[in-house]
């Protein structure tokens, strides 16, 4: 009997075994082998690629730029989607129910679909963001917002914005609504109760989301490949060029074991941060 | 509890209109009779769905998508259940290590994976392959899988399999008779969210399909790099028809809310 867990665990661990580790395992190795325009690739060890996207310029800035989009990405999916989330909560059904589907919903339609969206209102002078923005009298000229960092971080943030709604929402289904009540009674105005009562009870639901807005944001592949086109490389765009137009393997797989690593130091460090922060609010 | 004041509905509708604009545009511009990209202001017009049949890549596409979600799901679900059992029922060594690896690909981002699949299937002469596209969407839509299952096995009342043993059934009809039967719901949802996952996955797959084997989302990729035309739009526009109708019906089905947040008390907090 007590091998029976093992034993049920076996087909989807000889799975993960197979089809998860051994690939990624092989990637790692991948990316430590040379290669040649004309040779291809050849299983050897050298440092080389890890030499050159540690230390060419190109590769620093095209790192810092996909870093640059995740963080404001995250910004705005925090700064707009934890109010959102907080109004939700507040709502009475059916209107809740309804407003859930419609903010939640998105997060299954097709990432290309809705990047498609954007593409059509941003797309060019006449895109219908610009002729609004002009029509509100907000701007004078159009913006461009095709094939730049800020189109790439709007719609980045639409993409991603139901994952902190999510988070935030989550974390709203554990406040007792009482607390509020109490504040109120001993005479809270609704933006102190906001401040002292409710922000501080949400934030590890905001951060929790945040860490996976970011990770999500920094390895986006299909929006910023849309929106930023050709010319605006991200580290998921420029890994897809070594892999399936230059064909120097090795040097994509040690742009995305790279980006790997940042990611996984990055949300181990978060999650760290916020277990130490709220360690004594959860114990 | 108290109301939203007049500000916060007015952000909301903001908030609203920011969600669901894009989603939108591409429906309106599917009905343009233009042969560019413009909004349809007089007239509307379907010639760009008829357009869509002159286009075999995408209709095989979809078809080819709809496959590999059904199956890469089914069989996620069929392994998935076991795991589950064992994760709800058992402690033992080595569980929380065991739940995270399974859990894991949704944390790997599915570029990595797309790479790592990539390399992989062409050193074992799977590259471009119709059975690669299954072995790697098997992968990223088991944590789906199984956060469902597990919910629903972690929520399965154990005093009725006790019953069922005490007036005499066997082991195997306990499990066929009681248990499955019990965590029914809990595979279809979990079937479901898993297939939605599969039929959208875009930055993956990108890597491994090859010409002949592309998935919907695939060629719709490819086809927007090249150019955007109304053709694309329509067919955008179908597919979110078909999602937001999977919605609807998953929704009454088994609650959204309960789909995405998976509420089990197996993993997490």
């Amino acid at each position: 009997m007590r091998s029976a867990p093992y034993l049920l665990c076996v087909p989807a661990l000889v799975l993960f075994a197979g089809v998860v580790i051994v690939p990624l395992a092989m990637t790692v190795l991948l990316s430590f082998h040379d290669w040649g325009q004309y040779k291809g690739i050849e299983p050897v060890f050298i440092l080389k690629n890890w030499q050159e996207v540690l230390g060419d310029s190109y590769f620093h800035e095209m790192f810092a730029r996909t870093f640059r989009i995740a963080f404001f990405v995250t910004l705005l999916a925090a700064v707009f989607g934890a109010p959102e989330a907080y109004i939700l909560n507040r709502m009475r059904s059916p209107w809740r129910g309804i407003f859930l589907l419609v903010i939640l919903g998105p997060l299954l339609i097709s990432v290309v679909a809705r990047t498609l969206g954007w593409a059509l209102l941003f797309g060019g002078n006449s895109g219908l963001v610009n002729k609004a923005l002009m029509g509100l009298g907000l701007i004078s000229a159009p913006l461009p917002f095709m094939f730049t960092e800020t189109g790439v971080v709007i719609a980045l943030a639409h993409v991603l914005m139901p994952y902190m709604v999510l988070a935030v929402w989550a974390s709203l289904q554990r406040l007792d609504p009482q607390v509020e009540n109490a504040a109120v009674a001993l005479g809270a105005g609704p933006f102190t109760v906001l401040r002292r009562i409710v922000l501080p009870q949400v934030m590890p639901g905001i951060l929790s989301g945040a860490v996976i807005v970011f990770a999500l944001a920094a390895s986006a592949f299909a929006t910023p490949a849309i929106i930023g086109g050709r010319r605006l490389k991200v580290a998921s765009t420029l890994a897809y060029d070594e892999f399936l137009n230059t064909l120097n393997w090795p040097l994509g797989a040690a742009v995305a074991v790279l980006l790997l690593l940042a990611l996984v130091a990055i949300v181990w460090g978060a999650n760290r941060l916020v277990e130490r922060r709220y360690a004594q609010v959860f114990a | 509890m108290s109301r939203n004041g007049p500000i916060a509905l007015a952000y909301h509708a903001l908030f609203v209109t920011f969600m669901l604009a894009p989603i939108l545009v591409v429906c309106f511009v599917a009905f343009t009779p233009e042969g560019y990209l413009s909004f349809p202001t007089d007239r509307w017009s379907l010639r760009w769905f008829y357009a869509i049949a002159q286009y075999p890549e995408f209709i095989s596409a979809f078809w080819r998508s709809l496959w590999l979600g059904a199956i890469s799901s089914a069989i996620a679900v069929g392994i998935s259940v076991p795991a589950a059992l064992a994760i709800a029922r058992y402690r033992f060594r080595g569980r929380e290590a065991l739940t995270a690896l399974f859990m894991s690909p949704l944390m790997i981002p599915h570029l990595v994976l797309g790479i790592a699949f990539l390399r992989f299937f062409t050193q074992i002469g799977l590259g471009g392959t119709f059975a690669g596209l299954v072995l790697s969407h098997i992968v990223v839509v088991l944590p789906f899988a199984l956060r469902l299952t597990l919910a629903s096995a972690v929520g399965l009342d154990r005093s009725i399999e006790h019953a069922a043993v005490s007036l005499g059934a066997s082991e195997s009809v306990v499990l066929r008779r009681i248990t499955l039967p019990l965590v029914l719901p809990g595979l279809v949802s979990g079937w479901a969210l898993a297939f939605i996952n599969s039929f959208d996955e875009v930055t993956m797959t990108v890597f491994i399909a090859a010409p002949g084997t592309e998935t919907l989302p695939v060629r719709m990729f490819l086809y927007i790099q090249d150019n955007i035309d109304p053709l694309v739009t329509s067919v955008s526009a179908c597919v979110i028809a078909i999602t937001v109708l999977a919605l609807l019906v998953l929704d009454r089905a088994f609650g959204l809310e309960r789909l995405l947040i998976g509420r089990s008390a197996g993993h997490g907090r």
